[in-house]
């Protein structure tokens, strides 16, 4: 294959592949090779973190959010996943010939909101205008710098440690498809777009013993759970039964075909937690308005293979491989 | 979820699964589930592993991306090099290799290829395309193919005429007989694809039930219908009956979608058609009717047989794969070489495909 093809920006393998044979083969230096949400830094006594991410979604507004809203939560919840306190954004905005000033201000007003409540400033930006059709309307960049509160890795996870998750899977993806394909599906299936440092910074300040985390975005839980398994080498076991799905996603699931497990989420965050911390960090997430369907749904096992297994619904058990292309591009 | 539910009630099937296996008098049981979706079924809920190891289900052809032969992608191929081409196709095609090419990597080299979810939208391109000559490929079995009858019907009363559809349907009656001419497969029971059924009905099954001479019993796809078909099968192969059983009662009727088999009736003709793995099979394809041939591109482009296939002496062992002769894993580019990202041949590429189904799940 001699050209980009929309497979290379779906979050899976492909995207992988494209990273380290173009991207970190240039630009290879030690906070880039960790391949980790953010990179870590030491600036005098403390370690920053620090993370960029473009938005180009299609819808630019979908139930649930817009653009705007997905570019500070995307990059603010990156921080949050590093265990940083995000502090301050950059945005870069490129915009198509013949936006209107309305949407701009609606996505503009809607980041604003978003800032606020991360907690986060949007400190400088850039706009650049390009002519009709060289973008689709408008996509975003943001940049974040936060404090990192407690250092987290991979490789602090231990057979045992339980897989927490803050809320209901596949939603954003759900949003966006339904929007895009104009489905007439009698429910409208909300972007679960959020920002999660609170729910972070909740259970930090409660001393949980968190190991790890990852919020599960493109390629959603099957293909974060495969990168971590991947990274830490041991595998580990999900119980179907107790991953919390909405019910009109988990329909619109069966009528498609579709395996919600990977499909994206904006608003979750794969909390991987010492198992004697388990129950009372279930407790506090459950008390955050985004954690209210937190749930526990997995374990961290002894073997050593890096293997995601699934416990099915009706007692079977199968592996969950990581997601291959994406049907479905341009989510984030 | 009323109708899925209860059809994967954890407690009867695992009652189910021990009903099977305390079935269980021989070494070998051979069963074919001739739809990828049941193969996706089966592996989505794991139920290989509530089986005895003696009961060794075999996945049939009966996913159309994967049966589609190399001959008609290279016609495909070949019409994209018109420049006033739209071609419009449903997803899994566009990765299928041939040639060492693949329409994804031709879109991506300019081609105009769009994926659509059905023959209706693909109708709607040719609307807003005028200036365009639109193909749709259709591809698939009695389920699909009365959609493609429906676009022909309206592109031919609202004279759309930069609209076409290559046909490569197939019907799966046909391909049954196929399977059990050849003894090599030693196939004793058919879990009978649901939806299809649902067109054809049990008997569209008949005439072929009789010739094949071994259980048949039409599934659905949650748990617990492929369960209780996989009960049926088994009970039927230890007292050498060939049934011909429906256990998809809640939606298959004996005589199937009336509506749907005047469509394909009155919009295509069997003609024999060469699948790939299994080779040509007598009257196992749709064409389209010389009263719509303006609407088939195969006569309006003026094709070149299609009935050739040329990927015979290639490491793919797709066809044997097809045929059930090769669970995918013993094939050996399976995943080193042959993967979703290089798929060397269409079992690897469709999500219906048996290889893909294997890859995802890593079945061994």
């Amino acid at each position: 294959m001699d050209k980009i093809t929309l497979s290379h920006g779906s979050g899976g393998v492909l995207t992988q592949e494209l990273i380290s044979k173009i991207f970190l083969k240039v630009f290879k230096n030690p906070y880039l090779d960790a391949l980790d949400d953010a990179a870590i830094f030491a600036l005098s006594k403390h370690h920053y973190a620090l993370t960029t991410d473009s938005f180009v979604v299609d819808p630019i507004i979908f139930p649930g959010g817009d653009i705007g809203k997905l570019a500070v939560c995307g990059t603010v919840n990156d921080l949050a996943s590093c265990a940083a306190e995000p502090k301050f954004l950059t945005a870069g905005f490129i915009l198509e010939e013949g936006l209107s000033f309305d949407i701009l201000n609606k996505i503009v007003v809607s980041m604003s909101r978003q800032a606020k409540a991360a907690g986060v400033e949007i400190v400088t930006g850039d706009t650049k205008v390009v002519p009709r059709g060289k973008v689709d309307k408008i996509f975003i960049n943001t940049t974040g710098v936060g404090m990192v509160k407690k250092r987290l890795s991979s490789s602090c996870i231990r057979p045992g440690d339980k897989i927490l998750i803050n809320g209901c899977i596949a939603q954003h993806g759900l949003s966006i498809l339904l929007k895009r394909q104009n489905f007439s599906y009698s429910v409208a299936i909300k972007s679960d777009c959020n920002p999660l440092w609170g729910i972070v910074k909740l259970l930090l300040n409660a001393n949980i013993d968190i190991r790890f985390m990852r919020d599960p975005t493109r390629g959603g839980v099957s293909s974060a759970m495969n990168e971590i398994a991947t990274a830490c080498r041991y595998s580990f076991l999900l119980q179907d039964s107790q991953i919390p799905v909405d019910n009109s996603c988990r329909h619109l699931g069966e009528i498609l075909g579709l395996e919600l497990l990977d499909i994206a989420n904006e608003g979750k965050m794969l909390f991987f937690v010492n198992p004697k911390d388990a129950h009372r960090a279930l407790r506090i997430m459950r008390s955050h308005p985004c954690g209210k369907n937190a749930a526990m749904i997995g374990e961290t096992l002894v073997e050593k293979k890096s293997r995601v297994y699934l416990k099915t619904a009706v007692g079977g058990l199968r592996v969950v491989g990581s997601p291959l292309g994406e049907s479905l591009p341009r989510i984030c | 979820m009323k109708y899925v539910d209860e059809y994967r009630d954890k407690k009867q099937c695992l009652r189910l699964a021990s009903l099977i296996n305390a079935q269980v008098k021989k070494n070998n049981y051979k069963i074919m589930e001739v739809c990828g979706t049941h193969t996706a079924a089966i592996h989505n809920f794991g139920l290989k592993n509530l089986l005895s190891k003696r009961i060794e289900l075999i996945s049939g052809p009966g996913c159309p991306v994967c049966v589609t032969s190399d001959g008609y992608l290279r016609n495909v191929l070949n019409l994209l090099k018109r420049k006033d081409i739209l071609l419009a196709t449903y997803q899994d095609m566009v990765k299928v290799p041939v040639d060492h090419t693949s329409l994804e990597q031709e879109k991506s080299r300019g081609a105009d290829v769009r994926s659509v979810q059905s023959a209706l939208e693909a109708l709607d391109l040719a609307r807003n395309n005028l200036k365009r000559e639109v193909v749709f490929l259709g591809v698939g079995f009695e389920t699909t193919a009365p959609g493609t009858a429906i676009a022909i019907k309206i592109a031919q009363k609202e004279r759309i005429e930069n609209f076409s559809v290559y046909s490569a349907h197939k019907v799966i009656p046909e391909a049954l007989l196929a399977l059990c001419a050849d003894k090599t497969l030693e196939i004793e029971g058919f879990l009978l694809p649901g939806h299809v059924s649902v067109v054809i009905g049990v008997k569209g099954y008949r005439p072929v039930a009789k010739q094949v001479k071994i259980p048949c019993v039409i599934a659905g796809f949650q748990p617990l219908d492929i369960l209780l078909s996989i009960y049926r099968l088994i009970e039927a192969i230890n007292s050498k009956k060939p049934i011909l059983e429906n256990e998809y009662q809640r939606i298959v009727s004996e005589n199937g979608n009336p509506r749907a088999k005047a469509l394909l009736q009155e919009v295509f003709q069997k003609q024999d058609s060469l699948w790939r793995g299994l080779g040509v099979i007598p009257q196992s394809g749709l064409g389209i009717r010389k009263s719509f041939e303006k609407f088939d591109a195969f006569k309006k482009f003026k094709l070149k047989n299609e009935m050739i296939s040329k990927v015979s002496g290639s490491s793919c062992l797709c066809a044997d794969v097809l045929k059930g002769k090769l669970t995918p894993s013993a094939c050996p580019l399976f995943v080193k070489k042959c993967n979703p990202l290089s798929p060397q041949g269409p079992c690897m590429v469709s999500r219906e495909g048996t290889c893909r189904t294997y890859f995802e799940y890593r079945q061994n």
